[in-house]
C-alpha cells in the first residue's frame, strides 16, 4: 500500500504524457494541455490563499503578464505576420511606424524565457510588498488586488498602439522553429511541456508549505499578530509567497496563451480570476492536490457543459461553487480526506459510523 | 538599586478622548516579579499593549534596557525579550502542538533561515523539555485547535517560554482553567522565577496567593497602591474600587 501511494504520481504523470496523447483527439488533447496550465494557477492560488490565508482577486495580472510575454515573443519572430517595415502587421492599423521601446527585448528568446516568470514576480513582488507592509489584510486585501486588476485590464484594453488593445495578441497563427503554433505537432509539444511543470510547480509550492517556512504561513493565516508577537515579522514571508504565485502564474498565462492561440485583455476580466479561485475552493484549499483536481475537474466540466448547453455554464459554476461551499467546505480532495465517502455511505446505513479521536502519540507518554 | 528593566514614565493612552492610562508611571527591575490586579477597565492589558508596541501611547515614554520602546514595532520589542501571552490563548490552532512549540523556539526569525535549515537540534531539546515539563508531550503531533481550553493556556505559556524572552508578561494566565490546573500553573510559573521578569495580570486571588508575588493595583489607568497582598487586600482604597464607597 505504502508501495502503491508513492507510485501514484508517477502513475500519473506516465497516463498523462503517454497514455491520454494516445486516447483523445487533438482537440480535446489541446483541452487537457489547457486544464493543466490553468491548473499551475490553481497552485499559486492555494499557494497564497489556502496557505497563506492572502485572497488575491487579481492573479490574472499575472497570468496576463506571462502570456503577453510569450505572445510578444511569437509575433516579433514570425516573418509572416511582419509588416511592411518588419513589425507585427497590427502596428501599422494605428500609425506606428516604430517598435515600441518594452517590444524589443523580445526578440531575444532567452529573455522572453526568463520574462515569462520574472516580470510577474518583480509586479508581485512589489505590489505585495507595499501592500503588506502598509497591513493591509484579509478583505481589503482582496479588494486593492481586484482594483489593480482593473488597472491592468484598462490599461491593456486601451492601449491599441501598444498590445493591439481589446484584440489581444494572436499566437496560432504565429510560428515557432519554422512552425506553425497552431499545428497539432506543436500543441503535442505544449501539451507535453505543461504535464512536466506542473508538477514542478506542484513540487515548487511544496517546498514553500512544509517545513518551518510552511509552519510560518499557516500561522500567518491562523493568526497574524500573535505571529508577529512571536517575534517574526510577516512581511517578507507574505512577500515572498506572493512573489513565488506570480510567478507561477505567469508561467500558467504563457502555457496557456500558446494553447488556447491567443492573449487577450479578457484574461485580465475580472471574472476570470475569481473563477480562478473558485477552482481552489471546489478542489480544496490548503491542500495541494486539490486545486490540481479543482482546476482540471471544473474547466473539464466548463467545456462539456458548454458544448452541450453554451447558456449553462454561468449557472452550472454558481451551483457548483455554492454546493461545495456548503456542504464540502475542505473542498473535494479534503472531503475524500476527511473520510466523506464513508459518512457519505454511513448516512445511507450502508458502512458504520467511525467514531474518530486526536490521535495521541503514545510512546511519547512520560516514562518517568 | 541599579538601572530598572523596563520603566513606564507618565504614559498616557486615550481612545478618541477616553483615557485608557493616565500618567502612568511603573519601573521593573531584572528578576522581578509582579501581580497586576485591577477592576474592570482599570488599564491592564492596554498597559501590556503599551510595552509590546500594540498601542502607542498618547504621551509618555517606555524604555527598555535605557533604550525607548516607542515606534518599534512587536516583532522587533519581542526580539529583544519581551514575551506576551494573550488573554485568550491564542494559539495557531492549524499547526500541531509541536510545530507551535518549535516555531516559538526558532532563534533565527527571518523568513530565509526558516526556509533553508531545520531548527538546531538545541532548541529541538528545549522544546521537548518545555513539552514534557507541562505535559503536553503525549499531544504533540495533535493540532492546537483540538486542545482543551486548559491545554491551549498551557500551550500558550509554554510558547511564550519557548521564546525565551527576558520578560514575561501574562494576561490572565488562568482564566478558564480548573483549581488543580491553576495550581499547576502558578508552580509553572513561580519556576520561570530566577532568570525571569515575570508580569501577572489576573483576576483570580487564589492565584495570586499562590504565587505570592509583590502586588500592583491598578485603577482608572493609574497605579493606587503596590506591595505584598495582604498589605494591598487591607488597604481601604482597594477595597472601595473593588467593592464601591463604604455605606454611609
Amino acid at each position: 500500500m505504502k508501495l502503491f501511494q508513492r507510485l501514484v504520481p508517477w502513475i500519473l504523470l506516465a497516463v498523462a504524457l503517454f497514455i491520454l496523447p494516445a486516447a483523445l483527439d487533438d482537440f480535446r488533447l489541446n483541452l487537457f494541455g489547457r486544464y493543466f496550465a490553468l491548473a499551475i494557477t490553481a497552485l499559486a492560488i492555494d499557494l497564497i490563499w489556502g496557505y497563506t490565508g492572502l485572497l488575491s482577486l487579481g492573479q490574472g495580472i499575472f497570468f496576463s503578464l506571462g502570456g503577453y510575454a510569450v505572445a510578444m515573443y511569437l509575433m516579433l519572430n514570425t516573418k509572416s505576420l511582419a509588416g511592411g517595415n518588419g513589425i507585427p502587421k497590427f502596428f501599422e492599423n494605428y500609425g506606428v511606424a516604430e517598435l515600441p521601446f518594452f517590444w524589443k527585448p523580445f526578440w531575444s528568446p532567452a529573455f522572453t524565457l526568463i520574462a515569462i516568470w520574472v516580470i510577474p514576480a518583480v509586479v508581485a513582488g512589489v505590489v505585495g510588498w507595499l501592500i503588506f507592509r502598509n497591513r493591509i489584510k484579509g478583505v481589503y486585501f482582496s479588494i486593492i488586488t481586484q482594483a489593480a486588476l482593473m488597472v491592468f485590464f484598462h490599461f491593456f484594453n486601451g492601449q491599441q498602439k501598444l498590445f493591439d488593445g481589446t484584440n489581444g495578441l494572436k499566437t496560432s497563427t504565429s510560428e515557432l522553429f519554422g512552425q506553425l503554433v497552431g499545428s497539432p505537432d506543436m500543441q503535442l509539444w505544449f501539451y507535453r511541456l505543461t504535464v512536466i511543470l506542473l508538477p514542478l510547480a506542484f513540487l515548487i509550492c511544496r517546498y514553500f508549505t512544509s517545513g518551518r517556512f510552511g509552519d510560518a504561513l499557516i500561522a500567518i493565516r491562523d493568526d497574524e499578530t500573535r505571529f508577529r508577537f512571536a517575534g517574526f515579522n510577516p512581511v517578507p514571508f507574505k512577500t515572498i509567497v506572493f512573489l513565488v504565485a506570480g510567478a507561477l502564474c505567469g508561467i500558467s498565462g504563457a502555457l496557456y496563451t500558446v494553447q488556447s492561440g491567443i492573449v487577450s485583455p479578457q484574461y485580465m476580466s475580472i471574472s476570470f480570476s475569481i473563477e480562478m479561485v473558485i477552482w481552489v475552493a471546489v478542489g480544496g484549499r490548503g491542500t495541494l492536490v486539490g486545486p490540481i483536481i479543482g482546476a482540471t475537474l471544473v474547466n473539464y466540466l466548463r467545456s462539456l457543459v458548454s458544448e452541450a448547453l453554451p447558456e449553462a455554464w454561468l449557472f452550472v459554476q454558481g451551483a457548483l461553487f455554492i454546493f461545495v461551499v456548503v456542504l464540502m467546505p475542505d473542498g473535494i480532495y479534503g472531503w475524500v480526506a476527511n473520510g466523506g465517502f464513508r459518512s457519505l455511505l454511513a448516512a445511507f446505513g450502508i458502512a458504520k459510523k467511525a467514531k474518530t479521536y486526536p490521535r495521541i502519540d503514545e510512546e511519547a507518554l512520560p516514562v518517568d | 538599586m541599579s538601572e530598572p528593566l523596563l520603566e513606564l514614565n507618565d504614559v498616557s493612552v486615550s481612545f478618541d478622548g477616553f483615557f485608557a492610562l493616565t500618567d502612568l508611571s511603573l519601573k521593573l527591575y531584572k528578576g522581578e516579579l509582579k501581580s497586576i490586579i485591577g477592576p474592570n477597565g482599570a488599564g491592564k492589558t492596554t498597559f501590556l499593549d503599551v510595552i509590546t508596541g500594540k498601542v502607542r501611547p498618547t504621551k509618555g515614554s517606555v524604555t527598555f534596557k535605557g533604550q525607548s520602546l516607542l515606534g518599534v514595532s512587536e516583532q522587533k520589542i519581542s526580539r529583544q525579550g519581551i514575551g506576551r501571552k494573550f488573554q485568550t490563548p491564542r494559539v495557531f490552532e492549524n499547526l500541531s502542538v509541536l510545530r507551535n512549540l518549535e516555531l516559538a523556539a526558532s532563534p533565527l526569525k527571518n523568513a530565509f533561515s526558516l526556509l533553508g535549515s531545520g531548527l538546531p537540534q538545541a532548541a529541538k531539546d528545549e522544546v521537548h523539555r518545555i513539552m514534557n515539563y507541562v505535559g503536553l508531550a503525549p499531544f504533540a503531533t495533535v493540532k492546537a485547535g483540538s486542545l482543551s481550553h486548559g491545554q491551549k493556556q498551557w500551550l500558550a505559556i509554554a510558547c511564550l517560554v519557548a521564546q525565551a524572552p527576558e520578560v514575561l508578561l501574562l494576561d490572565e494566565p488562568v482564566a478558564g482553567l480548573t483549581d488543580e490546573e491553576t495550581l499547576r500553573t502558578a508552580e509553572l510559573i513561580k519556576s520561570l522565577a530566577g532568570d525571569h521578569t515575570v508580569v501577572v495580570i489576573e483576576h483570580d486571588m487564589e492565584f495570586i496567593r499562590d504565587l505570592d508575588f509583590d502586588v500592583t493595583v491598578l485603577h482608572q489607568g493609574q497605579v493606587l497602591t503596590e506591595g505584598p497582598l495582604d498589605q494591598v487586600k487591607a488597604d481601604p482604597r482597594v477595597i472601595e474600587v473593588y467593592l464601591g464607597p463604604p455605606e454611609q
